[in-house]
């Protein structure tokens, strides 16, 4: 007995210890905060100590534009092909010579784009399918959408392609050699997902101008991570025994990558092709900003001149594509998965294709028609709605009758939480920032997470950014929170009934392929601008994976664990909080993690809607095309998204090995 | 059929057929190191030796000779290191330390280009989980290694027909793996390593995963194919019914150690250790004793018949009991060279150890 009591007891220790150092280490840091007149330093970080990251970026953003111009006109000539000519046959007409008497030769007729659309969802996934993905077409058409929505679709077009090919050899070759890996890819990953997607576009402004092609190129980089990884995962996945079949079978090394491997990792490639589609389609949307068009442009205008209406209308028209373009790439992803089925090989082209055939015809067809009858090649105005004027009426009638009630809500809001919220956050030390912060991160890995955490935090204050670095966490905080409070309780929900889950999955499907952008539109004509709308469009954006990894952690517990647990005689109350939320908590806090993550995000565009943080800076940046203040500002908002997923991380590691 | 094909065994465990492949102190350990390890140590080491060293010994100083021909099966429980055994022997996976002999050739010795060659046109192999490939039909799949060699479609798609028939798959040719259950996958893979003609065949557990019934199957399905073709196969399994069942020869592997090389007989009247007699406790020895292990000389008591020296006891238990009077063993030339009591054949069906000890 002697035996077990000591070593419960040196058990036990280190937590007591634990707790000794943060009480201590939060002592301090309140004291530091009461001696503020004392220690200033520590408190705000010295104006005369900034070291001007910002002015050194810009010397080198400025050297490289002056002496590498030949290099990024080049690249803009040569990734201007292909695009003008996906511009031009999807929106604008090919146009051979010049001035009044240039031949025109039409773009695809919106009629037969339709058509494809469809048929290229009857192929995918019959025709449910089909009929959703050519109504989302014909919708885009009908609320007269269609060439802001078809220049859209030329830079995803490009750009997904350009995505999937970077992406695949990206990964490969870190598949291959794990220094790489390790070294290079993975935190190259880990910062082009967390940089703000504002901050992408100003180096791209600065060497590639306000042009498509730099829209398309911010685009590029954007969409290229999850084909990295899935292309990683996809590799590391083949069963060890199709990876020594294709060894005996004598293949190459060349062979056995392309012919084995590849293929047989081609269901988890097309999961990432998927999300590439979505991002590129949400970056565009954003790219609107340095002259990408298109819809997101329409947005902007929209929104730029509070035209709420034209604003939600092409707004609209982006989650129509947006569904589109996911179900559709989803059932391909599918059906990969789902492998293939037998059937009688007929050798003519035609039969072996049958709906790639109908759709070029068709869009032959309707195109040359397009030439002779106006109404092919052009939505008619006849037929196209316009609902601007409706969602006018919707937002007056609410602004009318509802008015008091949601200003005093708002007022409330920012009177009682946001604001005292704000002061505490940006009157935090950041010397106990950083030490607390290093802290976590020692006791939850180690020296290393620790010295790494405490680096990047230092960044934020050394480089001038501290108080909006703190207004940009707590925004981000309190946004993360909420959606946490609202998402994990509708998780739970779903996790336990049937019937709630099959409610509650098409709408957070739905709203996961929406682009930010469109988050912001309905949030703004209740709310108007400041941070109570930016609030309230991320916690819409960013609940979802709140919900879906408590739904998918408490599911996952192993029903043997549940009937066990049944037999000992737990209630049904006891089975879930002492058995299925226990081991869900893992999975619970992952999705917590993408929570915050998904804030940050949502946060930084919400600059639109002028909130006064980290956003505003590379907002501010883009608009003057200062790209060290941009770009040093986007550095320090995707090192609060690394310290987060860092910590969070090590902490769910450290739990999942306690569960085993 | 227009396989190459082999002199049939005569007489399995005489040494007339050349050596295809052999093993020579073959080591595989995991760990940091692990090559000076037993370079250092000259290839010797101990089970304690490797453990103290950190070192995982996966395999453990293997020599084994395996003749054209025959069957040879490595039997051992999961963690014996049975399947990295035979990575060793086709280079799948590269030994520590030793040799490993391919018609007196040391494999790892030579280049990648050889070993591409090698396994091209000389080697074939069957995965327990089948491997087949997902995204091609069974047509496809079987022509596969054959399309890697560079061969055109008529030819390679011919040559698959050939094995598809030979497995009996004649109308699948166009279904998708997924589309198959688990025995005809795994026919697809046979057919698919037989599709390249090879010398030597191994077989890493190809039916551990089926169910029982389509196991029985396809071990009958084997022996079929073997009678016809006369490879020389290696074959992994951890089912020691199996291996009593096809072997030639058997190895028993135990902690990455050879313990026993052996024919069935063999392992069973004589196991080297109490591991291997655990194994052979509850086999019908019946049908694994020959009558040369049982006969004695011949007292000049009448004989109520004659048996050839390799008959099972199964073969011929039936009548000597009814007849009631000793057989006569003889050899090719009809020669006795010795004989088989009725008690002694009753003692070993009632599992009754005695007459051995007389013998």
């Amino acid at each position: 007995m002697t035996v077990t009591a000591g070593a419960s007891e040196a058990r036990a220790r280190p937590v007591q210890v634990w707790l000794i150092v943060w009480a201590s280490a939060l002592a301090a840091v309140l004291v530091v905060f009461l001696l503020q007149d004392s220690l200033p330093w520590a408190v705000n970080y010295p104006a005369s100590a900034i070291v001007p990251v910002a002015d050194w970026v810009g010397a080198l953003m400025g050297w490289i534009k002056s002496n590498l111009s030949w290099l990024t006109r080049s690249i803009t000539a040569v990734l201007g092909v292909p695009l003008d000519f996906a511009l031009n046959l999807l929106a604008k007409n090919f146009k051979i010579g010049h001035g009044a008497d240039a031949y025109v030769l039409p773009r695809l007729s919106w009629v037969g784009v339709c058509a494809a659309a469809f048929l290229a969802g009857h192929a995918a996934g019959g025709r449910k399918l089909g009929m959703l993905v050519g109504g989302c077409f014909l919708y885009i058409a009908l609320f007269g959408q269609w060439t802001s929505a078809m220049l859209t679709l030329a830079l995803i077009s490009i750009a997904v392609p350009f995505c999937i090919v970077t992406g695949l050899f990206a990964g490969i070759w870190a598949w291959r050699k794990p220094w790489a890996e390790r070294l290079i890819v993975s935190p190259a990953l880990d910062l082009m997902q967390t940089i703000p997607t504002f901050a992408y576009l100003i180096p791209m402004l600065l060497l590639f101008g306000n042009s498509p092609v730099s829209a398309m190129i911010a685009t590029a980089i954007f969409a290229t991570p999850p084909m990295v990884r899935a292309t990683m995962l996809g590799l590391s996945r083949v069963p060890s025994e199709i990876d020594d079949f294709s060894e005996m079978a004598g293949c190459t090394a060349r062979q056995k990558l392309w012919r084995v491997l590849l293929p047989s990792a081609r269901p988890t490639l097309m999961v990432g092709v998927n999300q590439v589609i979505m991002l590129a389609l949400n970056m565009v949307i954003i790219a609107s900003m340095i002259g990408a068009g298109g819809l997101g442009y329409d947005v902007l205008l929209a929104l730029r001149a509070l035209k709420v209406g034209e604003a939600m209308e092409a707004g609209l028209a982006i989650v129509a594509l947006a569904i589109a373009l996911d179900r559709l790439s989803q059932a391909i992803a599918h059906k990969q998965a789902m492998g293939h089925v037998h059937r009688e090989v007929s050798p003519s082209f035609w039969r072996r294709y049958p709906n790639l055939t109908l759709a070029i015809a068709i869009l032959v067809v309707t195109t040359l028609l397009g030439l002779f009858v106006p109404a092919f090649a052009a939505v008619p105005k006849a037929i196209t709605f316009t609902t601007a004027p409706l969602w006018k009426a919707a937002v007056n009638w609410i602004t009318i009758n509802f008015f008091d009630t949601i200003e005093a809500f708002r007022v409330a809001l920012i009177l009682n939480v946001l604001n005292p919220l704000r002061a505490f956050c940006e009157g935090f030390p950041w010397l106990g920032a950083v030490c607390l912060l290093g802290l976590a991160g020692y006791q939850l890995s180690g020296l290393r997470l620790a010295a790494l955490v405490a680096a990047l935090t230092a960044f934020c204050a050394v480089t001038g950014l501290w108080e909006k670095t703190m207004a940009t966490v707590y925004l981000c905080g309190i946004s993360a929170f909420i959606a946490c409070l609202i998402g994990i309780p509708i998780g739970l929900m779903a996790s336990r009934s049937d019937r709630f889950e099959k409610i509650v999955t098409p709408i957070i499907d739905t709203l996961q392929v929406l682009p930010s952008f469109c988050f912001i539109i309905p949030v703004v004509m209740l709310f108007r601008v400041g941070d109570v709308t930016a609030m309230i469009a991320t916690v819409a954006f960013a609940v979802v994976p709140a919900i879906r990894y408590t739904n998918h952690g408490i599911r996952q517990v192993p029903p043997a664990l549940i009937e066990a647990a049944k037999v000992s005689g737990c209630t049904p109350r006891q089975t879930f909080f002492r058995v299925q939320l226990p081991l869900a908590l893992p999975e619970i806090m992952l999705g917590v993690n993408q929570t915050i993550l998904m804030a940050l995000a949502m946060i930084i565009i919400c600059a639109m809607v002028g909130t006064r943080d980290l956003g505003q800076e590379v907002f501010i940046a883009l608009s003057k095309a200062d790209s060290g203040r941009g770009i040093v500002a986007g550095l320090a908002i995707a090192f609060i998204g690394i310290v987060a997923d860092r910590l969070f991380n090590s902490w769910t590691a450290k739990a999942r090995a306690r569960l085993g | 059929m227009t396989d190459r094909t082999e002199q049939a065994p005569t007489q399995p465990g005489k040494d007339a057929r050349p050596i295809k492949l052999a093993c020579r102190n073959v080591w595989k350990l995991f760990g940091s190191n692990a090559a000076n390890f037993i370079r250092e140590r000259d290839g010797k080491a101990s089970m304690a030796d490797v453990t103290a060293a950190g070192l995982v010994g996966a395999v453990r100083a293997v020599d084994l000779e395996i003749r054209q021909g025959e069957i040879f099966i490595i039997m051992g429980l999961s963690g014996s290191g049975k399947s990295t055994l035979v990575r060793c022997m086709s280079r799948l996976v590269e030994p520590t330390h030793g040799k490993v002999e391919f018609e007196g050739n040391d494999l790892l010795k030579i280049s990648d280009a050889a070993l591409i060659e090698l396994r091209r046109h000389r080697m074939g192999m069957v995965f327990q989980n089948f491997a087949l490939l997902p995204h091609l039909n069974v047509l496809e799949n079987i022509a596969f290694p054959l399309s890697i060699q560079g061969q055109d479609r008529p030819t390679r798609e011919a040559r698959a027909r050939e094995v598809i028939e030979l497995v009996g798959l004649r109308g699948r040719e166009h279904f998708y793996p997924r589309e198959l259950s688990g025995g005809q996958q795994q026919r697809v893979g046979i057919a698919r390593s037989l599709a390249t003609k090879p010398e030597i065949w191994f077989l890493d557990e190809p039916f551990s995963a089926l169910d029982p019934l389509i196991r029985r199957e396809m071990q009958d399905e084997l022996m079929r194919l073997q009678t016809m073709l006369h490879k020389t196969i290696v074959f992994i399994t951890h089912d020691f019914d199996e291996a009593i069942r096809l072997a030639d020869r058997i190895a028993i592997m135990k902690d990455g150690e050879v313990i026993q090389i052996g024919t069935p007989e063999e392992l069973v009247v004589n196991p080297a250790t109490d591991y291997v007699a655990e194994f052979t406790r509850d086999v019908d020895r019946a049908k694994v004793i020959s009558a040369r292990s049982l006969m004695r000389a011949c007292d000049g008591t009448e004989h109520g018949g004659t048996v050839a020296p390799d008959a099972k006891i199964a073969s011929f238990s039936a009548e000597i009991v009814s007849a009631g009077k000793p057989f006569a063993v003889v050899n090719g030339t009809g020669k006795p060279i010795g004989e088989v009591t009725p008690q002694a054949v009753i003692d070993l069906l009632a599992g009754i150890d005695r007459s051995r000890a007389g013998a």
